[in-house]
């Protein structure tokens, strides 16, 4: 088994406390133990991250073979779920 | 794909809305079969260039003057590595594996950069290489950080942020020899005098000369032309230079008054293409480590699979 077998990881960073893990990149290890030694090495060299998720790239489900789908059109048309949708009238306070 | 030809005609016409719109494109997107394989031909020169790098300037780690320069070398040494591995990322999100990349470049099939065919003479050389040599590399990249397609971008962006300490580190060693003994102003001044031209030559062939810009341009992998991002470095340098106290070795370097940007001299073309043919003063040297480093390696990787494999099994999972 050489270098052409190792599987590519994606590594996700949080980068301090109270914000969540944030995709930084991809590597490539031989088990999830080295990926995280390298995700280290290559993704927080200057104190980037207090935390880091290595993931088999191969285990990731994504939502379409391209990035416009109709998946998320049923939301296109319900503007009456954002607050702006709504007439107010002048001077009205606190909504 | 058994798309009609329709179909393809529809593609086409989203991802050119998609690029006039100044919107990236990302890897599941449908692209021009052209479009891919530039992207994959100047990643992977760029990935290249990266680690081809390390070389001459690891050259110096062991002879550095202070423990404080041999920190900062180790981890600017180490960056380009790190820089190497971003960019086989974004490269393989094209579908291309990064050991087939590497065997391309082991065999000569795929370039890296000519400026690291020039050899690293003294200490001097890491503070020129540093100013100059990653000066311009920034004046490439900075627009890189928007090009059209995402991957590469986002590289570029993790890149960039790093490699201003680069251009700083070498800035500063080469004002401390500057400002030392007359010895180490000359060493500094002769490092300067070396890697002038060859930096200069990093932004590629003049405008009308240069095959790859126009098409790249209109897909806006690359947004300024040669011919001006050589003259954003000839403007930066030139006011630099003078606060080093060293001279660049070109006599037309001049402030144009009406142009409102420093003049420069004309280029030696035939040198470049002669580096590019491969006859550099380091192109064989350079391949050579490269190979070499890649197959005194091979156990490491090797043992590295197996005790992941051991592992694996001992768990009783299947190996990833």
């Amino acid at each position: 088994m050489t270098n052409r077998d190792w599987p590519l990881w994606e590594v996700f960073v949080r980068s301090r406390r109270g914000l969540s893990h944030v995709h930084a990149g991809s590597l490539h290890a031989p088990d999830a133990a080295l990926a995280l030694r390298n995700a280290r090495d290559l993704y927080t060299r200057r104190q980037e991250g207090v935390s880091v998720w290595v993931v088999p790239s191969a285990q990731i489900t994504a939502s379409s073979p391209d990035e416009r789908d109709p998946f998320f059109e049923p939301a296109a048309d319900k503007a009456y779920r954002h607050p702006t949708f709504y007439d107010l009238p002048d001077g009205v306070k606190g909504l | 794909m058994t798309a009609t030809i329709g179909e393809a005609a529809a593609e086409q016409d989203i991802f050119d809305g998609a690029i006039a719109a100044d919107e990236r494109i990302e890897p599941r997107d449908w692209m021009p079969d052209a479009y891919r394989a530039t992207l994959v031909r100047q990643i992977a020169q760029h990935a290249h260039s990266e680690i081809i790098g390390m070389q001459p300037e690891s050259n110096w780690i062991t002879r550095a003057p202070s423990l404080r320069r041999k920190a900062i070398l180790m981890a600017k040494v180490q960056d380009e590595a790190g820089h190497g591995l971003y960019l086989y990322s974004a490269a393989e999100t094209l579908g291309v594996r990064r050991d087939e990349l590497l065997d391309k470049l082991h065999a000569g099939r795929q370039k890296y950069s000519s400026i690291f065919n020039y050899p690293t003479l003294t200490w001097a050389d890491v503070g020129a290489i540093g100013w100059l040599v990653d000066g311009a590399a920034i004046m490439n990249q900075v627009p890189l950080c928007r090009c059209s397609y995402g991957p590469y971008a986002r590289a570029m962006v993790r890149i960039c942020k790093e490699e201003s300490f680069h251009q700083r580190q070498g800035y500063e060693l080469l004002l401390t020899l500057s400002r030392g003994t007359p010895e180490q102003h000359a060493m500094a001044q002769d490092a300067v005098n070396r890697w002038w031209w060859p930096s200069m030559m990093m932004f590629g062939p003049p405008d009308d000369e240069s095959t790859h810009s126009a098409q790249s341009m209109a897909w806006k992998i690359k947004r300024h032309s040669n011919d001006e991002l050589r003259q954003r470095f000839v403007d930066a340098s030139a006011p630099q230079a003078e606060i080093l106290g060293l001279t660049l070795p070109d006599p037309d370097i001049r402030w144009n008054e009406e142009r409102g940007h420093y003049d420069s001299g004309p280029i030696d073309w035939t040198e470049f293409w002669d580096v590019l043919a491969g006859n550099g003063p380091c192109n064989d040297q350079r391949l050579t480590q490269r190979r070499e480093a890649h197959e005194n390696g091979a156990w490491v990787r090797e043992a590295a699979a197996s005790y992941a494999a051991k592992h694996a099994a001992g768990r009783g999972e299947a190996a990833v």
